[in-house]
């Protein structure tokens, strides 16, 4: 499983890809995703808002997350 | 039947988009083109940077103008967003519409940016003299 980092969030993370495949239990949703997130990523919880999408599309906390599905977290867009 | 273009690009060429939005049914053209502001809150801009998530703007971008071709009767759609560094004048996103009467056109217009703004994933960092900001990410 892995994650897509954009913006500020590629910044707080360091990566532009974070792999989570060598982790013993991958996160099942959105909601579990937004947790674990938030616990190894503290400046996570500063920003304006944070969503996910999966497969290239917004997703709601309840969203359950397959192993194949392409993640990425989106930090406040700013376009325009 | 509407036309819609949605791009990601290198540089905007403002010129084109006239080409793009013509329509023998069209009555009026209207456009918006964001520029770089050489100011923000007082602090000099020496230039802007924007990144995407290409494959999901697009699809926000798409779903956008196929949204605004439902609420108005238009004939043609253009939505543009320019990616890479950006100097101060320089164009970095330009939307338009064409349609039978202005009406339709001006408020499609400002639908398709405002909305642009909201939920297409691109991120704009403003590069200062001596630092710089991610634009819009914390409170």
């Amino acid at each position: 499983m892995e994650l897509l980092l954009f913006g500020i969030a590629k910044d707080i993370v360091g990566e532009s890809v974070i792999d989570l495949s060598d982790k013993d239990c991958l996160p099942t949703s959105v909601a579990e995703l937004k947790k674990l997130l938030a616990a190894a990523y503290p400046d996570f919880s500063k920003l304006s808002s944070l969503a996910i999408a999966v497969n290239s599309e917004y997703a709601d906390d309840d969203v359950v997350l397959d192993k194949d599905d392409e993640i990425a977290i989106i930090p406040p867009v700013s376009g325009g | 039947m509407e036309h819609i273009v949605v791009e990601i690009v290198d540089e905007i060429d403002t010129s084109q988009v006239f080409t793009d939005l013509s329509h023998a049914h069209s009555g009026g053209i209207c456009i918006f083109v964001g520029t770089v502001r050489e100011f923000t809150q007082n602090e000099e801009v020496v230039s802007l940077e924007f990144e995407t998530y290409e494959k999901m703007a697009l699809k926000e971008m798409n779903k956008i103008a196929s949204d605004a071709t439902a609420k108005w009767n238009l004939n043609k759609v253009v939505i543009r967003h320019a990616v890479g560094a950006k100097q101060v004048e320089e164009p970095v996103v330009i939307v338009g519409a064409s349609s039978a009467h202005r009406d339709a056109c001006f408020e499609a217009c400002r639908y398709l940016i405002d909305t642009l703004k909201e939920t297409v994933p691109i991120w704009k960092k403003e590069i200062f003299k001596n630092k710089t900001v991610w634009v819009s990410a914390h409170p």
